[in-house]
């Protein structure tokens, strides 16, 4: 029997999320948005680009762009839905940025960001992996995450 | 007035403009300049240095600047204080701050909130660009060229920040270069690939030494406080030993070239061959310098 999950009137869904990591993007919706608003976790739901795909609603969310940037290195595949009116508005698949600051923390136990107070920064480069403007190294998007 | 924080900033041009900067002040290096007259930079070193520490100070002194010493044991870094405040203290006091830290991207985070120049002296294992541009200065100056030419780079590749910088610059300009070490201890395969897709580059990796044809062998230190078995360690610094042995195969006009201190991967005797070059790479260090600390600080 399918899993039936109500439909939000104001929000987001973020469909497209690799099976697995749906729980990964709920950790970052609730570091940034109250844990009262409604929302819905969906797990291994049938796709037809992955085989399997994970689901998270949210209602009376709209993402901001430091959020969304925490996002697309979890599930840089994730199709991005906005819903006004119970309809989509906005439909949009998350984009890896050119840089992204302040989100995300640098993996190496050596940089700066990671010993001193400093802001972190990394610069997208060649296949998508993310140079730290400190340490200069890279990294894998997931390794941000 | 600019920074220079990392080799991965400047522009191949940039780079020749130093060089031929660096050429100029080696004219003027015996004679005492006013170039920096009235000026006063602050040498902060938090970690041990020899040719660093003291070229850039003989460097600033032949141009006529003062130097303002930082000594981390005496100072209030020993009680805590963040790198942030004190580069805030230091850019008050100073025209110019030199700046040697253990930690990975410091020199960054001291030029973004520094109002005065910030000359990266090494941090921790990511970048010296001073040094890259010693390197790419000598090379220049004793083959006329950086171009096709052959450049042995040999050693621990993986943990030597000197290697990795003199890779992307030798790029950059055209040198074809073999990179000979253990494997365990061969060049991350990032900084490979960043220098084929920037620079077109080729890079040839070998386990084996063989310096026929070869116009500058550049070495560098096994760094055996890396291995956990020190057995393992010196069994790799005799392979890769540069002795009078291993120097019967390479041509007369074969440049060494080492960024120092070296320990026994060459040994003493090494040192009179004419082949070897590098305490005169280590007194470039001046000329360089004085051609780094006169542009950041005049433009």
């Amino acid at each position: 029997m399918p899993l039936t999950v109500q439909k939000i009137e104001n929000g987001t869904v973020i469909d497209h999320i690799a099976s697995g990591a749906g729980s990964q993007v709920l950790q970052v919706l609730s570091s940034h948005y109250p844990l009262s608003k409604m929302g819905a976790l969906i797990m291994n739901a049938p796709s037809k680009k992955f085989g399997r795909k994970d689901i998270v609603k949210i209602e009376g969310v709209f993402l901001e762009e430091k959020v969304a940037n925490r996002i697309s290195l979890i599930a840089p595949d994730a199709t991005m839905n906005i819903i006004k009116g119970g309809k989509v508005a906005d439909k949009h698949q998350v984009k890896l940025p050119a840089s992204i600051v302040g989100v995300a923390k640098c993996p190496n136990p050596k940089c700066i960001t990671n010993l001193e107070r400093a802001q972190t920064a990394f610069s997208q480069v060649k296949e998508g992996n993310l140079r730290c403007r400190h340490c200069e190294r890279l990294f894998k998007p997931s390794e941000l995450a | 007035m600019r920074d220079l924080i990392s080799i991965r900033d400047l522009e191949k041009k940039e780079i020749e403009s130093f060089l031929s900067e660096s050429s100029r002040m080696e004219q003027l290096v015996l004679r005492q300049q006013s170039l920096l007259s009235g000026k006063l930079i602050a040498s902060m070193f938090f970690e041990a240095s020899t040719r660093t520490n003291m070229s850039f100070q003989t460097a600033a002194k032949r141009l006529g600047a003062k130097m303002l010493t930082f000594h981390t044991g005496t100072s209030s870094a020993a009680k805590g204080e963040s790198l942030a405040d004190t580069i805030r203290m230091m850019d008050g006091y100073s025209d110019a701050i030199i700046l040697r830290h253990p930690y990975e991207g410091a020199a960054r985070v001291a030029a973004d909130l520094a109002g005065h120049p910030v000359i990266n002296a090494g941090d921790g294992g990511n970048q010296h660009p001073t040094q890259t541009l010693i390197d790419l200065y000598t090379i220049k100056k004793l083959k006329k060229k950086i171009s096709d030419l052959n450049v042995t780079l040999l050693g621990d590749l993986k943990h030597a920040r000197s290697m990795r910088s003199l890779l992307y610059g030798l790029s950059m300009f055209g040198a074809q270069v073999t990179l000979v070490s253990p494997r365990a201890l061969a060049m991350d395969n990032d900084i490979l690939a960043e220098v084929k897709e920037k620079f077109g580059a080729q890079p040839v990796q070998k386990q084996d030494v063989s310096l026929r044809g070869c116009d500058v062998l550049y070495v560098c230190r096994i760094q055996k406080e890396r291995f956990s078995d020190p057995y393992e360690a010196e069994k790799m610094q005799k392979d890769f030993r540069v002795d009078l042995e291993m120097l019967q195969g390479a041509d007369e006009s074969m440049a060494i070239l080492h960024p120092l201190p070296k320990v026994d991967e060459i040994p003493p005797e090494v040192d009179a061959d004419p082949r070897a070059k590098y305490f005169e790479q280590a007194k470039n260090g001046v000329p360089v310098r004085m051609a780094v600390l006169n542009k950041c600080i005049n433009g």
